[in-house]
């Protein structure tokens, strides 16, 4: 085994896994909350995609030159219009189908999925699009030969990540919404009898998974530099394996989950075989579910936020 | 005389019922402002149907819940609490994941300003000092009797004008019912407005001003609270006399 290989695998796996889990508390809180699995959370993934090019031309029309308010403007951007469209799909297509039986808003978040997916080839093409570079350069650990490196975009990726998964944590442990959102997942009856209105609340959840998917989203378009509107299906799936990986409904659990599937995969590519990473991922899944569904953390995310 | 006043809550031949029964058939009941009403009955009676209608859930057929002469009838649950009512439910239903002060803060839920929940939190600590030793630990972790007190400071916490308990003796020992039953005493002799629902009807009609007696979906009997417990009938049937 190649020591330069393994520690350019972590790397990689590390970036990736960051970003795995802020896309899997999106699952993992909306779980929590209402029960289901929002099978269009992808999609949120992807239009933060668009929004990222969306928001980096524009914003380089109005003159910001500096990468560094590119990234955050950017990244406050798809966060708000993403939390929009989170909203917006949990009024239409899922709060109506509240109460009638399990399968209603599962069929139903396909189809927003879909006309998600749609909606965007229709109205943005269905060519591959792309967003320039905005931090060039990398950290490097070894000799001329023999290295592995982190670029700075990594770098950013992380520290970024990190701060959003302890914002969201610290935001649902020591706040009044983050009170109402755990009394509302315990028991959503009792929550109301004491005068929480608990759709707002399952609202403001959507809002802020849709935000952190949409967080994932822009880094990882920088990163990349290009997408199409069909990168939420594969990025979705991996999320939700890495929420089912670490408990479904735990919120520690959907990030740790998140790390420990970014770093099986690319250790996997890495070290056996790169065309077969996916299949590698979503046989993790199917094994997950037949030998511990319940996940690493698998309580509700209430018994250890 | 309390009942000069204008009553807190009057209930006007409520029907309520779930798909296809009726559970309760033209309840009317009144609370006027620092009373102890308690409405006793049997398992099965009615008693709380009759409290989670307040809440709309099951919404009434027919009939009018009047709180401070405004109906409750058509308002949704989360907005009955707004009102100054305060319900601590069947089962305690406490957040077991939370700790005790969370808890103790979800009553907080309920008020339009937060001046004085220090204060309030001071109190309900007082009136209940293993809470405050507890404060930090998982509500879950408690034991039964503890966590009624933690869903009676709860609901205090939210300052209501009218505080409503459902059977809030089940499956406690009798030393710490009589301990709960020694501080709701405390809480109306500062002013509070208590419902108390109960099957335990000693308990509840030693403590009650007045007393309603509901039987089948029906109130069958009504009168002062020490009277209601000398008399035959319900000694009879509430009692374990025969
Ligand atoms: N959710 C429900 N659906 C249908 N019937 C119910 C429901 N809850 C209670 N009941 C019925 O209503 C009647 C009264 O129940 P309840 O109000 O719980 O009585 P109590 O609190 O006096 O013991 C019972 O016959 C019970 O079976
Ligand atoms: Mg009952």
């Amino acid at each position: 085994m190649d020591f330069y290989v393994l520690g350019q695998q972590l790397v990689n796996g590390l970036v990736l896994g960051a970003t795995y889990g802020l896309v899997a508390v999106g699952y993992t809180m909306v779980y929590g909350i209402i029960g289901m699995i929002n099978f269009a959370h992808g999609e949120i993934y992807m239009l933060s995609a668009y929004l990222t090019a969306i928001g980096v031309s524009v914003l380089s029309y109005w003159g910001f030159g500096s990468p560094w308010a590119l990234i955050a403007l950017t990244l406050l951007f798809a966060m708000a219009i993403t939390s929009l469209y989170g909203v917006v799909i949990e009024r239409l297509a899922y709060r109506p189908l509240r109460g009638s039986n399990r399968l209603a808003p599962l069929i139903s978040a396909i189809g927003v999925s879909l006309i998600l997916q749609n909606y965007v080839q229709l109205s943005q093409g269905a060519r591959n699009q792309g967003v320039p570079t905005l931090i060039d350069g990398a950290l490097r650990f070894g000799d001329q030969e023999h290295f592995f490196q982190i670029t700075y975009m990594q770098v950013v990726i992380i520290v970024v990540a990190f701060i959003s998964m302890l914002g969201l944590n610290l935001i649902v442990r020591y706040t009044t919404l983050g009170r109402a959102c755990r009394a509302v997942q315990q028991d959503r009856e009792m929550a109301q009898i004491l005068g929480i209105h608990a759709d707002r609340i399952i609202a403001a959840v959507f809002a802020m998974g849709a935000a952190m998917a949409a967080v994932a989203g822009v880094l990882i378009t920088l990163n990349y530099g290009s997408f199409d509107f069909f990168v939420g299906f594969i990025t979705g799936i991996k999320a939700f394996t890495a929420a089912v990986l670490g408990g479904i409904g735990s919120l520690p659990g959907a990030m740790l989950g998140g790390v420990l599937l970014g770093l099986a995969e690319s250790l996997f590519s890495g070290f056996v075989n790169s065309d077969y990473k996916d299949v590698f991922a979503f046989g993790l899944l199917v094994a997950i579910l037949i030998f511990r569904p319940s996940g690493l953390l698998g309580k509700p995310i209430v018994e250890k936020v | 005389m309390k009942q000069n006043q204008p009553a807190l809550l009057q209930v006007q031949d409520l029907v309520v019922g779930y798909r296809n029964t009726e559970v309760l058939h033209g309840v009317s009941l009144e609370v006027f402002p620092s009373e102890i009403v308690t409405l006793i009955g049997c398992n099965g009676a009615g008693k709380t149907t009759f409290l989670k209608s307040i809440y709309g859930a099951p919404r009434p057929r027919s009939g009018k819940i009047l709180f401070r002469g405004e109906d409750l009838g058509r308002l949704p649950t989360h907005q009955v609490a707004k009102q100054g009512l305060s319900l601590v439910p069947e089962g305690r239903r406490i957040f077991p994941g939370m700790s005790v002060l969370e808890n103790l803060k979800m009553g907080l839920s309920a008020r339009a300003q937060l001046e004085g929940s220090e204060a309030d939190l001071v109190w309900i600590f007082e009136l209940f000092p293993r809470l405050k030793e507890r404060s930090s630990q998982r509500a879950g972790t408690l034991s039964g009797g503890e966590q009624q007190m933690l869903a009676i400071g709860r609901s205090l916490m939210a300052r209501p004008s009218l505080l409503l308990l459902d059977e809030p003796s089940l499956g406690l020992a009798p030393l710490i019912v009589r301990a709960i039953f020694e501080t709701l005493k405390q809480v109306a002799a500062e002013g509070m407005t208590i419902f108390l629902v109960e099957q335990n009807a000693n308990q509840a009609l030693r403590l009650a001003d007045r007393a309603y007696v509901l039987t089948n979906g029906r109130i069958s009997l009504s009168g002062v609270g020490l009277e209601l417990l000398a008399d035959p009938e319900v000694q009879r049937a509430y009692l374990g006399g025969h």
